[in-house]
């Protein structure tokens, strides 16, 4: 499903060919809508010539009608779009910057460029001009780095921020956009012609209304059909996926999960589905505890999707059925870079042991395998060397009376245990980036 | 452009660089494209952009790039002491190498290509009617310097921030929006004498 890892799939040449042909497109279209020249985009402000709202609210519009309703029938994921993330205040007051520049220079950068490549003189001064701020800005960042990272929201759109669907939201922009025309064009005869207020409703074109007729009908399928919900994605996405977990390949073996959780270069992030009676007898370091019903819930999502670049995530129950579902839900929603903890938190001491002061094994092969098979005389959650194996650095309780020496410090800890020796496994986890954070501005 | 011209434009959407009506003189620059068609052709190419790579369009991001890149050339160690440039252009990295920059390439050339196809590839200085030479080269820069710092502030320009934000719907990105077009109407009125 769309959009493609063209970086994965044919390489770096094919992927920057891709983004050249698109810049293309973007140089040509804004050329030959009139942006090359800075009296037309100047004219905007003075409501004489509307040009550019047209232009870029009929581009959005379009835009994003096309994108909504490829993934209204299933053929763009979203959760793989880039969406700029929103920080809030920076936006808002370099966008005021941005329109002082935009009135004095008569360009924005993407012009600039556009005007530059016909040989319009003033165009090349804006763009070094526009290079000169980018360094003045790279130079001055460091002093109030506090405010360029604040009031920080992440991937929000409109439909999260109203709790209104999607298709709805494209429906009102789509009559937004087309009251802005309307009232833009009244505003052409009246500032650019000199013409006396007033407007008629009869249509001036009907080609005009027939296109406006076009997009709002597309905006209502989109809103009609809806947006897929996470049983939908996972039907569409089953055979590939089933077939994952069929060969086993996204269970991945104790110990290289504990490698992992050492790995300073590597964000790992474990997310616990057994019950809150379980995760207080015992977790793995730094476990974050979800109760099943909350995977799918927006806010769960919201925060796992805002989770820095190149973090891998663990799911984990006291076997794998748990675990697999949440890996199901979590699929669907679009989430990359996961992994279940093979065996569960049962494997995970089988293999790494535990104290038998803390827990004692229970015989195998009884019961549910989601049950918890170590009998725990008390609670220890992650303050014991077997919730964070190889890693000698967290703080561990000292609990028990027979081996003092060994449980109350931590760095003795890994010599002197009879599991301490590093467990063999075929490594499973790759890292997969997210789609490129650029956007072409970023 | 007439209302008749524009309907035609509309008709002849897939072949949107027809030249109106009457066929203008040769060495005569074509007139630009119907404004909602040239938005058509904008948001498909949007939509492409984001179908096909998952990303939207833009131009001052690569800009920063380019910076760096010269930056990196002329003082490479003061390059390595400036935590944004050395995000870029740090050490080894080669900060031309990025789809950003290869976008930035693309967009010299559509913009070359439809000049020259269009007749307006052409040295040529634009300006309002009542401005200098020298004013207005001089505004060029000091937009461009204003434009340059704000972009970097609002993490994207006016394509990729308002254009591309918008059309996924991002709250920021109409935040900025509004913010761009705030700042430059309640300017307007006092530097109307470079513009009318």
């Amino acid at each position: 499903m769309a959009p493609y890892d063209f970086a994965g799939i044919a390489g770096t040449a094919t992927y920057y060919l891709v983004f050249l042909l698109i810049g293309v497109g973007f140089g040509a279209a804004l050329e030959a809508s009139g942006f090359g020249d800075s009296r037309k985009l100047a004219a905007q402000f003075y409501f004489r010539d509307m040009t550019v709202l047209k232009v870029m609210f009929t581009g959005i519009i379009v835009a994003a009608t096309l994108i909504f309703l490829s993934t209204s029938f299933g053929l763009l994921e979203f959760d793989r779009v880039w969406v700029n993330p929103t920080y809030l205040w920076p936006g808002i007051v370099g966008g005021l910057i941005m329109g002082v520049g935009f009135i004095v220079g008569g360009f924005c950068p993407g012009t600039s460029l556009v005007a530059a490549s016909t040989l319009k003189i003033d165009g090349v001064f804006f763009v070094i001009g526009v290079g000169t701020g980018v360094w003045l800005f790279g130079e001055s960042v460091g002093s109030f780095q506090d405010f360029f990272t604040s009031s920080f929201m992440g991937r929000f759109t409109v439909s999260d921020w109203l709790g209104i669907p999607t298709g709805v939201v494209l429906i009102l922009l789509v009559l937004m956009a087309l009251s802005m025309f309307f009232g833009g064009e009244i505003a052409e005869r009246v500032f650019g012609k000199g013409e006396r207020w007033g407007f008629s409703l009869v249509p001036s074109s009907k080609w005009k209304l027939g296109a406006a007729a076009v997009i709002v009908a597309a905006s209502v399928v989109v809103a009609a059909k809806g947006q897929p919900t996470l049983s939908q994605r996972w039907a569409r996405m089953a055979p590939q996926e089933e077939a994952k977990l069929t060969d086993r390949d996204v269970y991945v073996h104790p110990g290289e999960v504990a490698d992992l959780m050492t790995n300073a270069g590597m964000g790992v992030g474990i997310l616990d589905v057994r019950s809150e009676k379980d995760f207080n007898l015992f977790h793995l370091a730094n476990a974050h505890r979800v109760d099943p019903a909350d995977v799918a819930s927006p806010d769960f999502l919201r925060a796992f999707k805002q989770a820095p670049e190149g973090t891998v995530f663990f799911l984990v129950s006291n076997g794998e059925r748990d675990a697999t579902a949440a890996y199901k839900t979590l699929r669907s929603a679009g989430m990359v870079n996961l992994y279940i903890v093979e065996g569960g938190i049962n494997n995970w001491l089988d293999v790494f042991g535990i104290d038998p002061c803390v827990a004692t094994p229970l015989p195998k092969g009884e019961g549910d395998p989601e049950n918890l098979r170590y009998s725990f005389a008390r609670a220890i959650g992650e303050k014991t060397a077997s919730a964070h194996p190889g890693c000698p650095c967290k703080e561990v309780a000292v609990l028990c009376d027979s081996a003092p020496s060994e449980l109350a410090d931590g760095h003795e800890h890994a010599e002197g245990h009879e599991h301490a020796a590093k467990p063999a496994y075929t490594p499973k986890v790759k890292l997969q980036k997210k789609s490129k954070p650029h956007g072409g501005c970023g | 452009m007439s209302e008749s011209d524009q309907a035609k434009d509309k008709r002849a959407e897939d072949k949107p660089k027809t030249p109106a009506k009457t066929p203008a003189p040769a060495r005569e620059p074509r007139p630009y494209i119907n404004p909602y068609v040239g938005g058509v052709l904008l948001g498909v190419v949007l939509f492409l952009a984001f179908y096909i790579t998952g990303n939207g369009l833009g131009a001052s991001g690569a800009v920063a790039h380019v910076v760096a890149s010269i930056l990196g050339t002329v003082a490479p160690d003061h390059t390595d002491h400036v935590a944004y440039f050395a995000k870029l252009a740090g050490g080894h990295k080669s900060p031309l190498s990025d789809a950003s920059v290869a976008m930035l390439v693309g967009t010299v050339v559509g913009g070359a290509l439809s000049g020259l196809i269009n007749r307006r590839f052409k040295v040529e200085l634009r300006k309002g009617p009542h401005v200098t030479n020298a004013l207005r080269l001089a505004m060029a820069l000091l937009g461009g310097g204003i434009m340059g710092y704000g972009a970097r502030l609002a993490r994207g320009c006016t394509s990729g921030q308002a254009l591309s934000g918008g059309a996924v719907l991002s709250v920021g990105s109409f935040a900025f929006m509004f913010a761009v077009f705030g700042g430059a109407y309640a300017l307007a009125y006092f530097v109307r004498k470079l513009w009318l």
